[in-house]
């Protein structure tokens, strides 16, 4: 029963590790020489790692040439004097100027540039585009992944949930494989860190935020290539929440211990000079903590898709028999590796959520420990 | 840094912040209060028949202890009930045979002492019916003394003979 659960986890993973193979081969392999084989693997990569204002599934060129994307467009949603939402097909991968009413938008790196009619950015001398940016609020392929994850962990829980009220209490299905889970986070990570007392207020955000990770961390790694989580603006907005949270349920323990760190052990006097520096440490401390969550997530994941998808474009640039297959096992272990990284990442950051949670919520008079 | 705020998007953010809120709100409503609630309860149905279970098997003890107890003091009653038995036929018997005993003694008594006023009636008897006898014989030996001398010899050889018949 383990046996064959486990070879079909492996073919699975084969397959959606080949196929993003083929998803890479279609694009690059119209390179020529090496030095463009090289700069077109990279920027393949900086490309895959964006968000984009398109969902394509792959894209190839045909034999005169021209570039095709396989996918399907989105709603771009511009706030520029007013909301404008025009489908992103107008946008032509940044290959063309959307017309929308009186104003032309212009793709660029991944960013939408309000340009003239013909199309044209400036450049400052650091060759940062000078063009105004509309406020973006697109549905992106990132926005859809989100709401599609949501979407499935709202029917795969809402399942769970129904399936104890059927059954009395038992878990059926793919609820026997999440219900320990569950119960690990409660009990291993809220119970442990937060207590007995008060982590049920705070288990409704553990499980959301860590099987949020995991599920985006895990598609991350299929050949759909959405690199979610490894978005900065997806993890800032996460760890604001932590933020959110630690501090609006903070109890007076926890804000006599940011303000009043010592406490009754020493005269008002002694502590002062001490204070000048302790209190702006506790204080940038409340931002450092969330903030190197957002870190730790962002940059794993981005590091985890570039090495991977690094390797796989090694396998081009080699096209030899010795090199492409060892760095084919090399991108196939390394694939491995990352499903236990995007494991591991959801943990870490639900681990972390709760034990700043745990400092907020501590109870007993702390400044008398000391 | 400056690249990470470049890559920053405005857009995503509040989108991924709209509809993690969402998603949040949704899966506490609909899956997590719903299962955590069914855990919870599961558990403390499990807690609840363990406790159970416990009891149940206090009370078993309680109950094997108690009739541990009842057939010791059964067996203790019967114990007493057989020494007493026992006590009382050895003092039935022994009583039996105290009596018997001073029954007998009283009776051989009895016997001896009839014996002896018999034997004694009997000695009586026999010297009141030697000193008539005696007196007799005294009587004929005067008698014939009396009449022939040798008369009177033979008289008292026959006499003599007579009673050595007696």
């Amino acid at each position: 029963m383990r046996n064959t659960f486990l070879i079909k986890f492996l073919l699975l993973v084969t397959l959606l590790f080949v196929s993003k193979t083929f998803a890479l081969d279609d694009t690059v392999s119209e390179g020529e020489s090496g030095k463009d084989l090289k700069s077109e693997i990279t920027a393949y990569i900086e490309h895959h790692l964006k968000d984009t204002h398109d969902f394509s599934l792959f894209s190839y060129t045909d034999k005169t040439g021209e570039k095709h994307h396989v996918g399907f467009p989105l709603p771009v949603i511009l706030w520029d004097n007013g909301l404008k939402v025009f489908s992103s097909s107008k946008l032509h991968h940044g290959e063309a100027v959307a017309h929308v009413g009186e104003n032309y938008y212009k793709l660029y790196h991944s960013k939408i540039y309000k340009t003239d009619a013909a199309g044209t950015i400036t450049y400052d001398d650091k060759y940062h585009p000078e063009n105004v940016k509309p406020l973006d609020f697109s549905i992106t392929k990132s926005v859809v992944m989100i709401f599609l994850t949501g979407l499935l962990m709202f029917l795969l829980f809402r399942g769970l949930a129904t399936s104890y009220a059927k059954n009395g209490s038992i878990p059926k299905g793919l609820g026997r494989f999440f219900e320990p889970i569950v119960l690990y986070i409660r009990d291993d990570i809220a119970i442990s860190n937060i207590g007995e007392k008060k982590y049920k207020k705070y288990m409704p955000f553990l499980l959301t935020v860590f099987f949020f990770i995991w599920f985006l961390n895990m598609f991350g790694l299929t050949p759909l290539g959405v690199n979610v989580t490894g978005n900065i603006a997806v993890t800032t907005a996460l760890a604001i929440l932590t933020f959110i949270i630690t501090n609006f349920t903070g109890t007076k323990t926890y804000w006599m211990h940011l303000f009043n760190p010592l406490g009754d052990s020493m005269p008002w006097y002694g502590k002062l000079p001490l204070y000048i520096i302790l209190i702006p440490i506790e204080i940038l401390g409340i931002f450092i903590k969330p903030f190197s969550l957002l870190i730790r997530l962002y940059a794993n994941m981005q590091a985890g898709h570039i090495v991977v998808m690094s390797l796989i474009g090694l396998m081009f640039i080699f096209k030899s028999w010795i090199g492409s297959p060892l760095s084919f096992g090399l991108a196939f272990a390394i694939s491995l590796i990352e499903i236990l990284v995007a494991l591991l990442q959801a943990y870490i950051f639900t681990m972390l959520s709760a034990l700043y949670f745990g400092f907020a919520s501590e109870e007993h008079d702390h400044a008398e420990a000391h | 840094m400056e690249q990470l705020i470049e890559e920053f998007s405005l857009g995503l953010f509040f989108w991924q912040t709209l509809l993690f809120l969402a998603l949040l709100f949704l899966l506490w409503k609909f899956a997590w209060k719903p299962i955590l609630g069914a855990v919870n309860d599961r558990e403390e149905g499990i807690k609840d028949a363990l406790a159970a279970a416990e009891e149940a098997k206090k009370e078993m003890q309680n109950v094997t202890a108690d009739n541990e107890k009842l057939l010791k003091e059964a067996r203790a009653e019967r114990e007493a009930m057989l020494k007493e038995a026992r006590e009382m036929k050895e003092k039935i018997v022994s009583d039996a045979k105290e009596a018997a005993k001073t029954e007998g003694d009283k009776m051989i008594q009895q016997a001896q002492q009839a014996i002896e006023s018999e034997k004694k009636a009997a000695v009586a008897d026999i010297k009141s019916q030697v000193a008539t006898l005696s007196v007799d014989i005294a009587e004929k030996v005067i008698k014939e003394q009396l009449s022939n001398k040798e008369k009177q010899l033979k008289l008292v050889e026959d006499m003599l003979g007579d009673i050595k018949l007696n």
